[in-house]
Order: structure tokens, then sequence, then C-alpha cells
């Protein structure tokens, strides 16, 4: 063999080598983008932490069942990490914020499995029904529960059409310091409020996109450019139990 | 009549003896009852009120900040709750913050000694969160770090992560 | 035609104080329970996420309701002016205050957080059903203590039918509070239902005279003053046609549900499941609750005595726990159709039935309640003249005794 062939050769494959390197750079960068920008839509959407919550704000969630998948719970995972809740082994009595529900068609067994949380409906009947009025609506949307005013009477989880709310069955300590929660009271999700008021996303949307299924939208309802406005205007969505006329934040695509 | 009237105003000396021996401030210095041992913080310029403020009314303060965060959103970083648990912690010898069921939690020293339950406690920590406690769901920016700076890292393994680094800014 | 009534309390003699020590028992193991529960929290109780509503609201519910209906003897009196009823509205007065108190103290102390009682009754959700009970119990508690008092002193007899009629009015507007509770809830395959309300006022005009009926003639006999066997039967045909009124709305409920499809599920659940809701309604509500005392009151009767009144009694305030505990407990214990026609679950009990197990601290806590209602009653016949002297049929109405049977 002569010294140039073995040297073309080997420039040849120093060649390929680049080439097929800098394709696959190249489509990662642009795959990674897509993916980063679901998940960073836009950074400034931080508030002044001085300042009250929008009212010209609606958040809301958008879930896209087909990239769901049945062995992934990678959304509540990150919910009880967030919020210090977890599953005890006592699933009657533990605390669930979020949890993975599977439905199946009895006729021919299709199956769909897509995370369920509070529905942060306009028309909460958990607000209506609160005697304090512990359990509120903020301006912004978010249905929340003034844990400092509930006195435990477990009438919003009577009330609930979602089954969205849980009771703190047993003395609680260590909580997170950005979710208070305690004996007595009733919890659920809160679309991670201390995360939303410092701009952020709630945990479970994240958490999604960043394990690269992008199943969880998050964004504001009432802006027409926003990705998840245009998301609802462009495709067929649903509520859950959209008949009872709660009007939810939290839609649902493909169910 | 007079009788009557020397007898009122000896109940109305001893009486205001009585009244103006006990200091109506509690001042350790003056006072003659122990008082709570409670702690300050050691690098601390001030509270966010100061301290006769605090001392009257911080139940109110703690009211409004917490209905104002509760249900405005309003979340001042220097009058959070978390910010005062921060600021006024107290650390045993081994350095690990004490909580609120000791009597040394800055809290708990004035409320044990005074007797009054308290609620806040039962739904919020009484210690400062470590980063150990604080949520660990996959944090974008820190891989990107892993990513970029990661010499075993191939060239766009590194390029991906100051990609990602940039846009999470 | 006034008659003269002489009024007298009851003594305190060796069964008044052992009756005494007996409600002490019940109303010490409630209260123990209820520290318990407030300390350990609410996962010793069998209540969980599925079923939060359990035992002591069957019971908080039941002696809310009867309370209610307790008031109709003094309601009959005053508003509709039957003569022979007139001498018993004190007793029925302090009756219906008693058991609403016996309630109450249930159904607060099973809060997650009873240590704010100051905020349950200074901070208020006006569009919630739940905010106007509290106002309406605490009035009721009012109005009737006025009630008693126009009644019990001399000079204001002019205000007894004014009180009388506000009170009838406010325990109408009650009790379809409490049956709107449920009523009111869209969310549920078992509730979700206007009838709920009317149901719930005949359910309190049968148990109310049951739990009265039961009450006077036990303490007449006691104290030396049986109550005259044909007011008994008066009172306990009242209350069958009351026990009848219940069935019919409870037929009524179940029928049109079972008419729309869409409420087959719970109704197939309840009526038909073969579990416990299932015997509690067929056997317990139905049979025992409503159809046995019906032919006890209502028969043919040729004994002397009224001791089928007092078992009809009996079973109606049977019946009334076992259709409360269909209607509470069997409620959430059909899951929430979220998705109907699909067989759903997931990790939160959704599309399953959920089970529920009554704890003792539950049990006892409710029994603590009723104790509570009776140590009242009895207390309040000790320290008042509440009960007539003669309680027999002539002295209550003279053409009682004359029509006898």
């Amino acid at each position: 063999m002569n010294n140039t062939s073995l040297k073309d050769a080997y420039i040849d494959k120093t060649r390929r080598d680049f080439l097929k390197k800098a394709g696959a750079g190249v489509t990662t960068l642009a795959l990674a983008s897509g993916v980063t920008l679901m998940a960073y839509p836009a950074p400034a959407q931080a508030r002044n932490p001085d300042e009250a919550a929008d009212p010209s704000k609606r958040w809301g969630l958008l879930i896209d069942v087909n990239k769901c998948t049945e062995d992934c719970s990678a959304c509540v995972t990150a919910c009880s990490q967030e919020n210090g809740w977890k599953l005890d082994g006592n699933p009657s009595v533990d605390a669930q914020w979020i949890r993975k529900l599977k439905i199946k068609n009895p006729h021919g067994g299709h199956e769909q499995t897509f995370p369920v949380m509070c529905q942060h409906c306009a028309k909460p009947p958990c607000v209506d029904v609160c005697p304090t009025g512990a359990s509120f609506k903020r301006t912004d949307g978010i249905v929340l529960v003034d844990k400092h005013i509930c006195i435990g009477c477990r009438y919003c989880m009577m009330a609930c059409p979602y089954k969205a709310r849980s009771f703190v069955h047993e003395p609680l300590t260590d909580q997170k310091a950005h979710a208070p929660r305690g004996k007595g009271t009733v919890e659920s999700c809160t679309l991670c409020v201390h995360r939303v008021d410092r701009g952020d996303q709630p945990a479970c949307v994240e958490k999604c996109a960043s394990d690269g299924h992008g199943a969880l939208m998050f964004g504001d309802l009432n802006d027409p450019n926003s990705d998840i406005s245009k998301r609802l205007a462009s495709y067929p969505t649903k509520q859950i139990r959209a008949d009872l006329g709660l009007d939810t934040g939290v839609r649902y695509q493909n169910l | 009549m007079f009788a009557i009237m020397k007898r009122l105003l000896s109940v109305l000396v001893v009486a205001s003896a009585f009244v103006l021996s006990t200091p109506v401030q509690a001042d350790e210095a003056q006072s003659r009852a122990p008082g709570p041992q409670y702690s300050l913080p050691k690098d601390a310029t001030s509270c966010v009120r100061d301290t006769s403020f605090m001392r009257r009314n911080h139940m109110n303060l703690l009211l409004h900040k917490r209905d104002q965060t509760m249900h405005n959103g309003i979340r001042t970083k220097k009058e959070s709750l978390q910010g005062c648990i921060n600021c006024h912690v107290t650390k045993d010898e081994a350095g690990k913050a004490i909580k609120i069921s000791d009597p040394k939690h800055f809290c708990a020293a004035c409320h044990q000694y005074a007797a009054v339950k308290l609620d806040c406690f039962e739904c919020h920590r009484s210690t400062p969160e470590t980063p150990k406690d604080t949520a660990s769901i996959p944090n974008i920016p820190a891989h990107a770090n892993l990513l970029a700076s990661n010499a075993n890292n191939s060239g766009e393994a590194k390029a991906l992560g100051t990609f990602l680094k940039g846009v999470a800014q | 035609m006034a008659k003269h009534v002489t009024y007298s309390q009851i003594g305190t003699g060796a069964g008044f104080y052992g009756l005494l020590a007996l409600l002490g028992a019940f109303i010490a193991a409630g209260a123990a329970s209820f520290l318990y529960v407030e300390h350990h929290g609410h996962v010793v109780t069998g209540m969980t996420n599925q079923i939060v509503w359990g035992l002591p609201h069957v019971f908080a519910i039941f002696l809310i309701v009867a309370a209610s209906g307790a008031l109709n003897v003094a309601s009959i009196g005053s508003v509709f002016n039957k003569a022979a009823y007139k001498p018993l509205s004190r007793i029925s007065g302090v009756l219906a205050m008693a058991l609403l108190a016996g309630g109450l103290a249930v159904l607060l102390l099973d809060l997650g957080r009873p240590d704010r009682m100051i905020i349950a009754i200074t901070t208020f959700n006006f569009k919630s059903i739940f905010a106007w009970n509290i106002f309406l119990y605490s009035g009721f508690m009012v109005i009737v203590g006025v009630y008693l008092f126009v009644q019990m002193s001399s000079g204001l007899e002019k205000f007894k039918k004014p009180f009388g009629v506000l009170a009838f009015v406010w325990r109408l507007a009650l009790t379809t509070g409490t049956g709107s509770i449920f009523g009111w809830l869209v969310a549920r395959q078992g509730y979700d239902a206007a009838i709920m309300a009317p149901l719930f006022i005949a359910m309190s005009l049968s148990f109310g005279m049951a739990c009265f009926i039961l009450v006077v003639k036990y303490t007449g006999k006691a104290t030396d003053r049986p109550l005259g066997t044909a007011m008994t039967w008066r009172m306990g045909r009242l209350m069958g046609v009351m026990a009848a009124t219940v069935l019919y709305f409870t037929a009524i409920r179940h029928l049109g549900n079972l008419y729309a499809a869409e409420h087959a599920g719970v109704e197939q659940f309840i009526l038909f499941g073969g579990n416990v809701f299932t015997t509690l309604f067929w056997v317990g509500q139905v049979l025992l609750g409503g159809l046995v005392p019906l032919a006890l009151v209502f028969a043919p009767n040729n004994s002397e005595g009224s001791s089928r009144v007092t078992l009809a009694a009996l079973l109606v305030i049977l019946g009334g726990f076992a259709q409360l505990y269909v209607i509470i407990v069997g409620g959430q214990a059909y899951p929430l159709v979220l998705f109907p026609g699909m067989e759903v679950s997931s990790s939160f009990q959704d599309g399953t039935i959920a089970s529920y197990m009554p704890s003792l601290p539950e049990l006892a806590l409710g029994l603590g309640g009723v104790g509570v209602a009776i140590l009242i009653t009895v207390f309040a016949m000790m320290a008042f003249k509440l009960l007539p002297k003669n309680l027999s049929d002539a002295a209550l109405d003279p053409h009682l005794a004359a029509k006898a049977k």
C-alpha cells in the first residue's frame, strides 16, 4: 500500500466522521432547542414579589394524553418531591395531589393514562361549599386552600367532582418551606403557586418536559398569544366532566 | 365619714403601690421575675420592625402578611415567614437548627414562657430549609452545567450544555 | 278553652343519679375519643380520603334532624292549636334544644381543626349552605329558648303564638338546610337531588316524634305520672304518618334515579348491590324503620297498653340511623363518575367502591353526643318545671279519653 492512499483513506474517514458528528450535533441542537423552548417558553414571566397576583391572567394546564405513557409517573414524583407529600403505604389516607388515571373502554379494551389533579375550575364547587371561605380562587384563577382558616370539615372533599382534595390524617414534620401542610386541614394541587409567582412552571410540567415527554403545558389562558392558547385554538381539547359547567383551567387533548 | 375616706385612701395607696411596683415593660434589667430566655440572631442588623413594635404586634404583622401572601400572592422576601425563621434560627452544639418543640427555639422561648399556644408550626416548618430538604426535581440549569463542564463529554454534549445554559438564563 | 296545667320538676332519687352516672360515662368516653383523635389525627378513625364523613356524622345528622322534629309537638300546640299537645310544648322545646346540642357537639368535635371554632363562627362564606346552617342552628337555640321563656313566664302568653310560628318556620328552614348539604352536591351520583330537602323534613318529623314519645313515656313512667295511653297512641299514629311520608319521598327519589340511565350505577349499588348498604336500606330503613312501625301503629289494636307504640318508635329510630348511614356513607362509597361508561383505575381509588369500617373512637363520639342530649334533657327536667304533673288522657285532653283508642 502506498502512503497516499492510506492517508487519503484516513482523511476520508475523518471527513466522514466529522460530517456524521456535525450532523448529529446540529440535529441534537435543533431537537434540544425544541425541548427547551417547551420547558422555557419565556423567562419574562416573573412577577415583582411585592405585587399582587395579576387578575388579567388565568393560569391553566393543557395535557396531551397521547404523550403520556402508562409506566411513567414522573409528574406525580415531581409534585410529591416539590411539595413534600408522599405515598406512605396507607393509600386510603395518604394525600395525593396528583395521580395517574387509567381509563379503559370496555368495548374493545382501548386504554389511556393521564394525570389528574385539581382542575382549577372557574366556578369551583369546593369554593362554594366552604363554610369559612378557606377554599378560594385567586384572582389569577388558581384555586387554593387557605390552611390558616380551614377548619377541616371536609365538605369541599365531598363537593369536588374530581376527587382532587386530600385530608391530612396525621401530624406532619419537616414540611417544605414553600408548601406548608398540617394535620387536620384539607389540601390539593396548588398549581405550584410558589413557582408560578416567581415566573417558573409547576413542577409536574417542568419534569415532564425535562424527561422529554412534554405532555403537560402550562400558560396563561387569557393571553391569546400564549402557547397554551394557541394550542387550544388549533386542536380539539376537552374538560373532564364538562357537563357540570365548571369551566376548568386544566384541559385535555386527545382524550 | 372621715373613717370611710381614710379607709378608702389607704386602700388606694396600697393598690397603687402594688400596681406601680410591677414593671410595665418586660425589661430584663428592672424585672424581678425571670423572663423568657431567648437568643437573638448573631449577625443580623435589625428585624423588619423595631423590637418594641415586634414584642407587642408581631402577631398582627404575621396575620396581615399571611393574608396578603395567601389571597393576593404578595411575597415580599424580607417579610416572609421563611425570612423570619432563617434569621431567627438557633443552633444546638452540633450546629443543627433547633425545632419548635425545644424551648431554645426563638419563638418557643417566649411562647412557652407566656404559655401561648402557637398554631403556625402545625403546618410551617420551624427551621430553615437546607439544600438537602429543597425540591430535587431535575434542575435543568444544574444539568446544563454538568454537560458543559465535564471534560469527558464529547464536543456535542458540551455544546448542548452551553446552549442550555444560555437559554435557561 | 284554656285549662290550667300544673307543671312540676322531676325528683332526684337514686334512679336520677344512676342515670346521670351512666350518661356521664358515655360522655366521658366521647370526650376521651375526641382527645385521642385530635391528638393523633383522623388516621386513627375509619374515615379516609374516600369516605370523609362517617359514623360521627350519621349520629350528628340524626340528632340534628330529630331536634327539628322534636319541636313538632310544640308547633302542633301553638301553631295548629291542638289542645292536647299544648301541655307538652315545654318538654318539646327543651328536647329539641338538647338534641341539637348533642348533634352539634359531635359535628364540631369531629372537625380536623376543632381549635378553630372561633373562626368557624366568625368567618363566613355565605354561598355555603354549611355557613347558613351555622346561623340556622344557633338561631334555633335562641328562638326556642325565647319561646320556652315566653311559655314559662306568666303574662307573656300573647307571645306564645308568634314565637311558636317563628320557631315552626325556622325549623323548616333548618331542616331544609340540613338536607341541602347533600342535595346541593352535584359532584356525587348519590346526592345531587333537590328532593333531599323535603325528604329531610319528613325524616325530622318522624325521628323527632319517635324520640319525643320515648322520652316522655319513660320519664312519665319513672316519675309517677304515666303518659295517657290514648295520647301515646295518638302521637304514635302521627309518627306513623310521618314514617309513611319518609317512605314516599324515598321511593320517589329512588324511582326517579332508576328511570335515568345516568344514575343507574349508584341505584344498582345501593338497592341491589348485595352489600351492607343494600341490607341497611331494605331491612333497616324500609322494613324495620318503615313498614313494621306502620303495621304496629295502624293495625287494629286489642291490647290495653301502648307498648306497640314504644316498639314502633324504637324501630323508627333504628331505621333512621340505617337511612342516614346509607345516605351519608353509601353516597360516598360509590365512586365519582369522571368518565361515564369507562373502566377507571388509579392509585387514588378512582373507579372503585370505597370501603369503610367504623372505628371505636367514632362510635364513642357519636354515643357521647347522644349522652349529651339526654343529659341536658334530664337535667332541665330536674331544674325546671317542664312536665305537667298529670299526663293522663283526661288531664291532657278530656275529649281524648272519651274517644279512647
